[in-house]
């Protein structure tokens, strides 16, 4: 019998409650109240774990967070969550897990043949093996690339599923004035304190019960504070949460565990809830953690912290072994050798590193009974798969020195400490850097400001009972032969820090990712000071000038799942037109455009995409179309100096546009580049309507309430988006006057009242709308625009008048095969990279006036003659071209260099060919010349074609202006 | 990061833009002038204290106004926030 239940005490179980459970499949069965951890205890278990690279047995070494060995895979309905510590798990009826790191089982674990390759797995084993050299055929490191593969899965922690994540997960912001992190005494004490001024207190306790590692005699006090914190309507109090993060603005993150510990959720409970809280202050009352000793063996299952021994056996009791010894360099395991005692262990001995001891622990020594070892150490455990015995042998902690041979003391269960350490994680994370405290040896906080404080032991206010004494004698390793594990979880060894200083990692943070010590998912809370220790040793330095590393978040893992909350799937934003279902319910297929969802194409029956757009267009070319434009960006500008706002952002002057007018502008960004290009209408004297394209309409409008905010703050003009109030749909083709003449009222529509450009005011089935004649289509066309409210209305107005005329609708590819004909751009040309003088729209940039833009727009590399230029493009070979494809010279087998690239492409019905737009170098002078477009990649393609003016169909614009 | 806005009160960072070095923006070169010099600088030289910075973020998930908020680098708290081009 090593560990085992006791007959009476445990606060946290109930015995009448058994409850079962399963490791590997194996049935287990513990009580109500137990974790998987105290359960397993009580089963006698040893073997809780396989070691990272050795693959050593490791047992139980820690009570809570800070446990490194007991990790296990938490299966629930096929959804697998790696690497959760024992030592947290609560159990319940039907709690499924897999042990980790082991094959074929954890208790015979053939994988452990690697302790034998120890010497060659040190500190850096990755960074000295896998450079490559080559072997035979296999060049550089391929190699060991494959060999890494094969150790890889050696080496490891649990193994994460594919399934997907069926709970839920919740999110919450939180506002208060004060709060508290740990729910021990020291946290509760300042919670009450907090909440008697009326201050809206949130209490975070981790543990699934409050009080912390408070010992059981305190339990009443306990309980009356937390009773007079749950009667107040002022306090939060959350047990099951862990403040993991603590961020800029004292905003921290915090993961409640709502429902892990039960079989079935609550109705409508989420799996955890991830707080966001933002305290006026935070209190921290986060506690102290043990530390081990580092001494040969000290890893052996059945090596565990005092503290977390004594814990077992009050909160669950359980004891963790039958024959105790106890180790220590401090006076806090005596009082634990005495409460093991009493809860029925036979102590064996008592090993601590220092000469003499007090009278309070002489006191505790002499009811724990044992032999007391004073000045003596561990220097060695033995057992295969558990702790059976130790060897002790006389030490002089200053000297460092051994005298006499080590004495064999039987016995299943060594209780080790080595100091406390503060939990200073949090602080250090919001970037308070901790301070040594030589009479602690520990790190502790650093003085406070306003917006936090520390309280009991996390502030070093090591407060034990019986008048023992908190400061241990410095002893961190006992420098004796044999592997002395550091970080457990991670297999660094004392000898690994050694190694790493002598190949020259001296800095604390290369010591930390060459050798990975505190780098595991215990993130080092048992290892970090002992391997900072060993380290300034190494380095004949103190600890506090070695220094310790900042924490980082998260202070124990959090889940994606909770993080994320509902935020998954498709969250993507769509934006509808007024028109939206007309399309769907004409055959529409919808395509996203930016935020906007428009109309591909209106497929009939048997079409392909590409049939549909080239009858839509030829439709446009030759009778009349119409396509949903309320996509474009609409911006309202108002003000006395309306006119004037416009002459300094757009390229081209406004001043003298006619009420009544529109006109194509251009804007620049300072630097002189292209910005984004739209038609500006003059509503009236002081009034304008500009539009934008669909991509750009967000950054346009930011851009003028900067110009207005910042640089022109005296301009009285006031901008205004009004995309969402507008319905527009444009008319495009030979037949467009005629239909608006047969729907329009209230307004002639003929040349002389709406020339090109014109604006008019009228009606269509009763609604008002604002039509103005402009073309992008390069055909006769008008854009009609009315309320949004009144959109499909007028739109199929539009398509009833246009019946008689053939009219038919027409999508984003059948509008984009006409602009491509016509060579106008779009943000794919205007990707910021290009200039209006690229672009050939450098007749709009004014010399008269100044506009953004124009200081930058004239310098020597935006002018050079050897810019990439817009150009149009022909396949030659009749092969369909591919959007995004490079323009080269040469043919596949010496492509040469690549001399620009296809911004678009489509099928022109005009030209009977695939056409396209592309940015070519020194374009304006390779008109005519035979090139490629190559597209290696996606589809493999390498097209001969042939380089013409972007203004491939009716260059002079006879027909929008006929 | 919370910016107190002055029209809509304190607002989490996710509702603003960033827009720019404040005291490079103040500085945009007089338009009719033809330094070249002063139009580089003012295109594409920045400071990058750690510290306090002076910058202009627009309350683009609210009120739409942009700000002029004295912001440190190091610990993001910010110590000033006014409306830009108020005369001072």
């Amino acid at each position: 019998m090593t560990s085992h239940r006791c007959a009476e005490g445990g606060t946290a179980i109930d015995r009448t409650d058994t409850v079962g459970f399963t490791v590997d499949g194996r049935q287990y069965f513990g009580l109500a109240g137990d974790t998987l951890a105290s359960a397993l205890l009580a089963n006698g278990v040893r073997v809780m774990g396989r070691s990272f690279k050795y693959h050593r047995p490791r047992g139980l070494m820690a009570f809570g967070v800070d446990e490194p060995n007991a990790l296990f895979t938490v299966t629930t309905d096929g959804v697998r969550e790696p690497n959760v510590r024992a030592t947290e798990i609560e159990i319940f009826d039907g709690l499924a897990v897999e042990s980790q790191n082991r094959w074929p089982s954890l208790d015979n674990d053939l994988m452990a043949i690697n302790q034998l390759g120890g010497k060659a797995l040190a500190a850096g084993f990755y960074y000295k093996t896998f450079m490559g050299p080559v072997i035979g055929p296999l060049k550089g490191t391929r190699f060991w690339m494959m060999c890494e593969h094969v150790i890889r899965r050696a080496a490891g922690l649990g193994r994460p599923g594919t399934a997907p994540d069926k709970s839920r997960y919740e999110r919450i912001n939180a506002f208060c004035d004060v709060l508290v992190i740990g729910g021990g005494l020291a946290g509760l004490k300042q919670a009450h304190e907090a909440a008697e001024t009326g201050r809206h207190v949130i209490v975070c306790e981790l543990e699934p019960r409050w009080g912390g590692a408070a010992d059981g005699k305190k339990e009443s006090e306990i309980r009356q504070i937390v009773e007079s914190l749950e009667s107040r309507p002022n306090v939060t109090l959350l047990t099951r949460t862990t403040v993991w993060g603590w961020y800029d603005g004292n905003m921290l993150a915090a993961t409640e565990r709502v429902s892990d510990h039960l079989k079935t959720a609550p109705e409508g409970a989420p799996r955890q809830r991830h707080w966001v809280i933002r305290a006026e202050h935070v209190a921290l009352a986060t506690g102290a953690l043990e530390r081990p000793i580092v001494f040969p063996g000290n890893d052996r299952p059945g090596v565990m912290l005092a503290d977390a021994g004594r814990r077992y056996t009050e909160t669950f009791g359980v004891l963790p072994g039958q024959h105790l010894a106890v180790f220590a360099n401090n006076d806090s395991a005596y009082a634990t050798a005495a409460a093991l005692r009493h809860a029925g262990a036979n102590v064996r001995a008592i090993v601590d590193v220092r000469p003499e001891i007090g009278a309070a622990a002489q006191r505790l020594a002499d009811r724990a009974g044992g032999a007391l070892k004073l000045g003596h150490a561990v220097v060695g455990t033995s057992g295969a798969k558990g702790l059976k015995s130790i060897s002790v042998a006389r030490y002089n902690h200053e000297t460092r020195s051994f005298s006499g041979g080590a004495e064999e003391i039987e016995t299943d269960c060594l209780l080790v400490s080595g100091g406390w350490s503060p939990v200073v994680h949090l602080a250090s994370q919001a970037g308070a850097n901790p301070v040594w405290d030589d009479a602690l040896q520990a790190f502790l906080p650093p003085k406070p400001d306003a917006h936090w404080s520390v309280h009991g032991a996390a502030a070093g206010d090591l407060d034990f009972d019986h008048d023992l004494s908190p400061a241990p004698a410095p002893v961190f390793e006992i420098g004796h032969p044999g592997k002395a594990f550091v970080d457990f979880q991670h297999d660094v060894t004392a000898d690994d820090v050694r190694l790493a200083h002598r190949e020259g990692f001296r800095s604390v943070e290369h010591l930390k990712r060459y050798t990975t010590l505190g780098m595991a998912t215990d993130q080092g809370k048992t290892s970090n000071v002992p391997g900072l220790a060993i380290m300034a040793d190494a380095l004949g330095k103190p600890i506090p000038d070695v220094g310790t590393t900042r924490f980082r978040p998260p202070y124990t893992a959090a889940s994606l799942g909770s993080i994320a909350a509902e935020r998954y799937g498709d969250l993507f934003p769509h934006r509808l037109t007024p028109m939206h279902d007309w399309h769907g319910d004409h055959g529409a297929r919808m395509y996203a455009a930016g935020h906007w969802e428009r109309p591909e194409s209106y497929n009939r029956p048997g079409e392909t995409v590409e049939q549909a757009y080239v009858r839509e267009a030829k439709t446009v070319r030759s009778g009349a179309g119409l396509v949903d434009v309320s996509t474009l960006g609409k911006i309202d500008i108002q003000g006395p100096d309306a006119a004037d706002f416009l002459n300094r952002v757009y390229t081209n002057g406004f001043a003298k546009l006619p009420v009544n007018k529109a006109r194509y502008g251009l804007m620049l960004r300072e630097d002189g580049f292209a910005m984004d290009d739209g038609t500006t209408w003059r509503l009236a004297e002081n009034r304008f309507l500009i539009t934008t394209t669909t991509a750009n309409a967000g950054k346009v409008m930011s851009h003028l309430e900067l110009c207005l905010d910042v640089h022109w703050p005296d301009m009285r003009v006031h901008v205004t988006s009004v995309t969402d109030q507008w319905a527009g749909a444009a008319i495009a083709g030979p037949k467009s006057r005629d239909v608006l003449a047969a729907c329009v009222t209230g307004t002639d529509v003929g040349n002389d009242a709406l020339p090109f450009m014109g604006i008019v005011h009228g009606a269509v089935s009763g609604v008002p709308v604002m039509i103005c004649r402009l073309s992008f289509s390069g055909e006769l066309a008008y854009e009609v625009y009315c309320g949004a409210h009144h959109g499909t209305h007028v739109w199929e107005a539009l398509m009833a008048a246009g019946e008689p005329f053939a009219i038919a609708p027409y999508g984003l590819e059948a509008l984009g095969t006409l602009r491509i004909e016509k060579g106008h751009v779009t943000a794919a040309e205007i990707d910021g990279r290009t200039t209006a003088r690229d672009l050939h729209l450098d007749w709009m940039l004014s010399s008269k006036k100044p506009f953004v833009g124009s200081a930058m727009m004239n310098r020597e590399g935006l002018t050079d003659q050897s810019r990439w230029t817009l150009v149009g493009v022909v396949s030659r070979s009749g092969e369909k071209l591919h959007g995004g494809s490079h323009v080269v010279a040469g043919d596949r087998d010496g492509p040469g260099p690549g001399l620009g690239h296809l911004t678009a492409m489509a099928f022109s019905p005009e030209i009977n060919a695939y056409v396209g737009l592309a940015l070519v170098e020194d374009g304006g002078n390779r008109i005519g010349q035979h090139l490629y477009a190559t597209d290696p990649v996606r589809s493999g393609t390498h097209i001969p074609i042939e380089i013409v003016s972007q203004h491939m169909v009716d260059p002079k614009g006879e027909r929008m202006h006929g | 990061m919370i910016i107190p806005c002055p029209f809509c009160g304190p607002r989490d960072l996710s509702e603003f833009a960033y827009c720019g070095d404040a005291d490079n923006l103040a500085a945009r070169p007089d338009p009719a002038a033809s330094d070249q010099s002063s139009w580089n600088a003012f295109v594409y030289d920045r400071t990058n204290p750690a510290g306090d910075h002076a910058e202009i973020w627009q309350h683009a998930g609210g009120c739409r106004r942009h700000l002029r908020i004295v912001r440190n680098t190091v610990t993001h708290a910010i110590s000033d926030v006014t409306m830009p081009g108020a005369k001072a």
